[in-house]
């Protein structure tokens, strides 16, 4: 870690966005992380995808569990409401937040132990409720916070850094998500930006339970000869079956692709997801056909990253349940306490 | 682009904008660091090697360092480069016995120098101290020149400049006062092996217009003036003063007479303000002191009644372009303007004069006036006499005159021993790491929010009533550390390793000044657009690295780099080191001095 503040300095050329920021307003703290670390790309991308969307700072809740992962929001946003939760249990924390107040836009940020040791069922529930978020996981394979230990996303037969083997199967998290329920669903890698910051706003800009797994190698204990999450073998095994851009009011686009190549999805908020078909064939909104393009790359040994999976209809927790348009904190003392006849009245009706 | 060749000397000097910018190539990064950790000495010492005179110039320079200076390009002010060297010099201990003395082996070789300003004393202290003996001649009665006839003594105080003209002469040179050379032939007979030049631009140019000759009186030729102010031979003006210049001549001329009982002085200027020639602190405290400055008007006539004079005449003009596009002053039509006065200043520039050098000695002069010089030897056409300073170029500056001394005594030291003065030696540079620990350098890396300290000046009342009370008093102690430690450490480089990389991307993410990034090659045009943020100033470099695994390059703009050494530290393979960058310039004798 380094012991230095940022300086404020900035480029004087830096574009600003709508709201007049620049991305160097979505920083937040130093991070203590090793020097290196995947986390802090990824941090850096989450920085880079709000700036670019204009999404308001003070709007955003970005919340988390246990893990070096999840104390990077820390370390992004610092004009965020934050909420640092116990290990494994952000999921629960957000789907609270999210009920109380439906208007923020939610951020949970969690690691592959955070996620899929100690909070899989958490975050299976997460999923399948429909819960309105961004669910990043910074995956390394590892529990860096407590030295290494393989997590459960290890792949079996990789290297420990003392050289012991993974015996266990490993949890594939975006299949996970997808037969859960999660209606935006992809995985990407913290060396790639070019892929990883449209991917992050896309699923901004999704409703419902949008999961991105982040392949993100810890300098320190996962990044050695023999380790499938290390920087080298993830460039040489990283297959991306898309790319995209997110076409929001603003932006326009760059790079023309044939037809048939093409897949264009819109969004509920009237933006526009591009997708460049780099696989053939592959239909995103078709989720038996992303089971078996993740397994076929499974099989050949090889990482599949872009966009797996979307259903840009799909209900959200809210609608589920049916609750009221307008967060809590809006509400007043009578309607959110009735009091004691509205009670009455409510247990008669159940008798 | 070519990977960047950082083993060139020119490249990572460069990289410190103000070492690069000073004529002397004076380290002020090194120095500046001595300052804030307390070290006067070796803050002084450095800058003596480089510059000759630190207090002096720590006063009086024109500081091409400082537009030049890293920090103004951040949306803030340059560090107050040149005052620094003051706060070293003002707090030095005795280093008189540090400096070099002749060596008691002499080469048996003589060199002559006309003048005794800061190009011949350089020269004389350069070559005295490798062994030649040298004579300084000046028609003046005291060595200095220029900086202790027409700086004015509430800028420069005399004990500064005795102090330092003494250093330079310590390693051994002469000085023979008040004998002016009447003739280059006479000189080149007395068996010197070489003759230097550095007698100056000694002409005040004069104003031709009517009423020039009856008012002759009241009509003084700027730098004759203040150098009869210096030498305590004028010690008084009228009360009404104009000044006819933009210069800094103009600007001393018109802070001199209000010490000299001047109360309304107004400097008239054909030119508009930003326009003029003086530098802009100078001009900002000729104003603070009181000083009018008139724009855009041109003398036309001094009034006068019989020998009297009563005031001056001037047309008003206005900038506007010409048919090709050049400004030009064009008279708006308006009456003339008639501005009273008791006395008239002329501070219209200044011009070189070599009556005494015969026109067949051999030296050859170009239709401007000036020697026919090699622009790097400073040799003239006569291969034993050489230029330099005002003589060499025509009027600029002191820091500038000291550099052509070194130059010019390398080149005497070359000619003296037979060989090609165009053969130059090379700079010796070096580049040493400065890391310590994990996050720990040897240099202050932190970098300071504090904005530009101004430095504190004697108030008016006090500072008019004497010409020879110095209105700067120099920074305090506080300041010139919180200064000091406004400095970026240019010289402190980061240097790349494109096999150590792994392409993390955090020396990116966390560079304040998205200095970096990993993008295909291209041409140059190309890549300054493809930068994460787009580098548009072409003057600074952008420094270019072999191919990385993904066979893209790292892309560094030095531009706006705050040298605070974040991408190093951030780095998990050690790929960016922070190595402080040095440049050693060869000063006469340093090579082959064995065979003197
Ligand atoms: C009013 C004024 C203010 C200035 N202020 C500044 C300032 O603040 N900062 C700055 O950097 N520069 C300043 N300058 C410019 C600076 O003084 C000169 O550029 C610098 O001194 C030139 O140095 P030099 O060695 O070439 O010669 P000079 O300093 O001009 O010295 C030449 C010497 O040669 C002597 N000499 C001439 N002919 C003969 C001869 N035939 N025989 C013997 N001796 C002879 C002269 O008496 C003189 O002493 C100022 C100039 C003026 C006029
Ligand atoms: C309830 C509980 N159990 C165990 C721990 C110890 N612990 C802290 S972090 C961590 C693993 C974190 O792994 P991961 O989520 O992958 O984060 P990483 O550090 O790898 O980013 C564990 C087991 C804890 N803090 N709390
Ligand atoms: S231990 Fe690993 S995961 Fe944790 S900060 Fe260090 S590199 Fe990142
Ligand atoms: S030293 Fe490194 S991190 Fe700091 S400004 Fe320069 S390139 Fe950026
Ligand atoms: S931090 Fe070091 S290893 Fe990472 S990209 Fe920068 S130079 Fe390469
Ligand atoms: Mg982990």
């Amino acid at each position: 870690m380094s012991y230095l503040a940022k300086p404020k300095f900035q480029h004087p050329s830096l574009e600003v966005n709508a709201l007049g920021f620049t991305h160097r307003d979505y920083e937040g703290s130093m991070s203590t992380l090793c020097a290196g670390c995947g986390h802090d790309s990824i941090s850096a991308a989450i920085v880079r995808a709000c700036f670019e969307l204009s999404l308001p700072p003070h709007r955003i809740a970005k919340l988390s569990g246990i893990g070096c992962s999840s104390k990077t929001p820390t370390y992004m946003l610092g004009q965020s409401h934050g909420f640092n939760s116990v290990h494994g249990r952000m999921p629960s924390v957000l789907t609270g937040a999210n009920l109380a107040n439906r208007d923020l836009i939610y951020l949970g940020v969690s690691g592959d132990g955070d996620t899929a040791s100690i909070g899989l069922g958490q975050f299976a529930h997460a999923m399948r409720r429909g819960v309105n978020m961004v669910y990043i996981v910074e995956n390394n394979g590892v529990y860096g916070l407590t030295k290494g230990q393989f997590s459960a996303t290890a792949d079996r037969g990789s290297k420990s850094k003392k050289g012991v083997d993974a015996t266990d199967e490993p949890i594939d998290l975006v299949a996970l998500a997808i037969q859960l329920g999660a209606s935006f669903v992809a995985r990407s890698f913290s060396g790639d930006k070019a892929q990883l910051v449209p991917l992050i706003k896309a699923a901004f800009e999704h409703r419902g339970a949008a999961f991105i797994d982040v392949i993100s190698p810890c300098v320190t204990f996962n990044n050695h000869a023999g380790s499938t999450k290390s920087f080298d073998y993830v460039r040489e095994h990283n297959i991306a079956v898309n790319a995209l851009d997110v076409i929001t009011g603003r932006s326009t686009i760059e790079v023309d692709y044939a037809e048939g190549d093409r897949q264009d999805v819109l969004m509920h908020d009237g933006s526009t997801i591009r997708l460049h078909k780099l696989e053939a064939g592959l239909d995103v909104s078709d989720r038996s056909a992303a089971f078996g393009m993740l397994e076929r790359h499974r099989f050949a040994g090889e990482i599949a990253t872009g966009l797996v999976y979307l259903n840009e209809g799909a209900r959200e927790l809210h609608e589920s349940l049916d609750t009221t348009h307008r967060p809590l904190n809006e509400l007043g003392q009578e309607v959110l306490c009735p009091g004691s006849k509205a009670l009455q009245a409510i247990n008669a009706s159940l008798r | 682009m070519q990977a960047t060749d950082i083993s060139h000397p020119d490249y990572f000097h460069k990289v410190v904008d103000c070492q690069w910018a000073c004529p002397a190539h004076t380290p002020v990064p090194e120095y500046i660091r001595r300052i804030a950790d307390g070290d006067n000495d070796g803050a002084y010492l450095i800058n003596w090697e480089s510059n000759v005179f630190p207090g002096i110039l720590g006063r009086t320079c024109d500081r091409p360092c400082e537009p030049a200076c890293r920090r103004g390009r951040l949306q803030e002010e340059p560090v107050a480069i040149c005052r620094l060297k003051r706060v070293a010099a003002d707090r030095k201990s005795d280093i008189a016995d540090r400096l070099p003395k002749a060596p008691s082996a002499r080469n048996g070789k003589r060199v002559g120098c006309i003048g005794a300003g800061p190009a011949s004393l350089t020269v004389a202290r350069d070559l005295a101290a490798i062994g030649y003996d040298v004579a300084v001649f000046d028609s003046d009665s005291q060595a200095g020149g220029m900086m202790r006839s027409q700086i004015p003594k509430f800028r420069l105080p005399d004990e500064v400049i005795d102090e330092e003209v003494g250093y330079a002469l310590s390693t051994g040179g002469a000085f023979v006062a008040s004998s002016r050379v009447e003739s280059l032939k006479a000189m080149l007979a007395e068996g010197f092996d070489a003759i230097f030049v550095g007698c100056g631009a000694p002409r005040g140019r004069d104003l031709d217009a009517p009423g020039r000759r009856e008012a002759a009186k009241n009509i003084h030729i700027g730098i004759d003036w203040l150098a009869s102010v210096s030498f305590g031979h004028t010690h008084s003006i009228g009360r009404r003063v104009v000044v006819l210049g933009g210069g800094n001549t103009a600007m001393d001329c018109c802070r001199t007479s209000l010490r000299l009982g001047g109360c309304d002085v107004k400097v008239v200027v054909r030119s508009g303000f930003a326009e003029m020639k003086a530098s802009a602190w100078e001009k900002e405290d000729a104003m603070h002191e009181g000083v009018a400055i008139l724009n855009f008007l041109v003398p036309k006539a001094f009034t006068h009644q019989r020998d009297r004079l009563t005031g001056v005449i001037f047309e008003k003009v206005t900038a506007e372009k010409d048919d090709r596009g050049r400004r030009i002053l064009a008279p708006t039509g308006e009456p003339d303007v008639h501005i009273e006065c008791d006395d008239v200043l002329v501070a219209v520039g200044q011009e070189n004069a070599f009556p005494w050098i015969e026109s067949d000695s051999g030296v050859a002069f170009g239709k401007n006036g000036l020697p026919s010089i090699d622009p790097v030897t400073f040799q003239s056409s006569l291969p034993s006499v050489f230029f330099g300073g005002d003589a060499a170029l025509g009027p600029k500056n002191i820091i500038t005159a000291v550099a052509h001394g070194h130059e010019a005594a390398i080149s005497i030291d070359a000619f003296c021993r037979g060989e090609d003065p165009r053969v130059r030696p090379a700079p010796m540079t070096n580049l040493v790491s400065q890391k310590m620990g994990l996050h720990e350098w040897s240099y202050d890396n932190a970098i300071t929010l504090d904005r530009r300290f101004a430095v504190p000046h004697v108030e008016n009342t006090k500072a008019l009533k004497n010409v020879k009370t110095e209105v700067e008093l120099g920074f305090t102690d506080e300041q010139a550390l919180a200064e000091a430690r406004r400095c970026l450490n240019c010289d402190v480089q980061t240097v790349f390793s494109a096999p150590a990389c792994i392409e993390c991307d955090a020396c990116v993410d966390i560079c304040p000044l998205d200095c970096i990034s990993f993008v295909p090659n291209a041409p140059e045009e190309e890549l300054r657009r493809s930068l994460n943020a787009p580098a548009l100033n072409l003057t600074q470099a952008i420094y270019v690295s072999e191919p990385v695994k993904t066979g893209r390059i790292m892309a560094k703009d030095e531009d706006l780099c705050l040298h605070c050494g974040l991408c190093a530290e951030r780095c998990p393979t050690g790929a960016w080191d922070m190595r402080k960058f040095t440049i050693e310039f060869p000063r006469a004798g340093h090579t082959c001095q064995s065979t003197l």
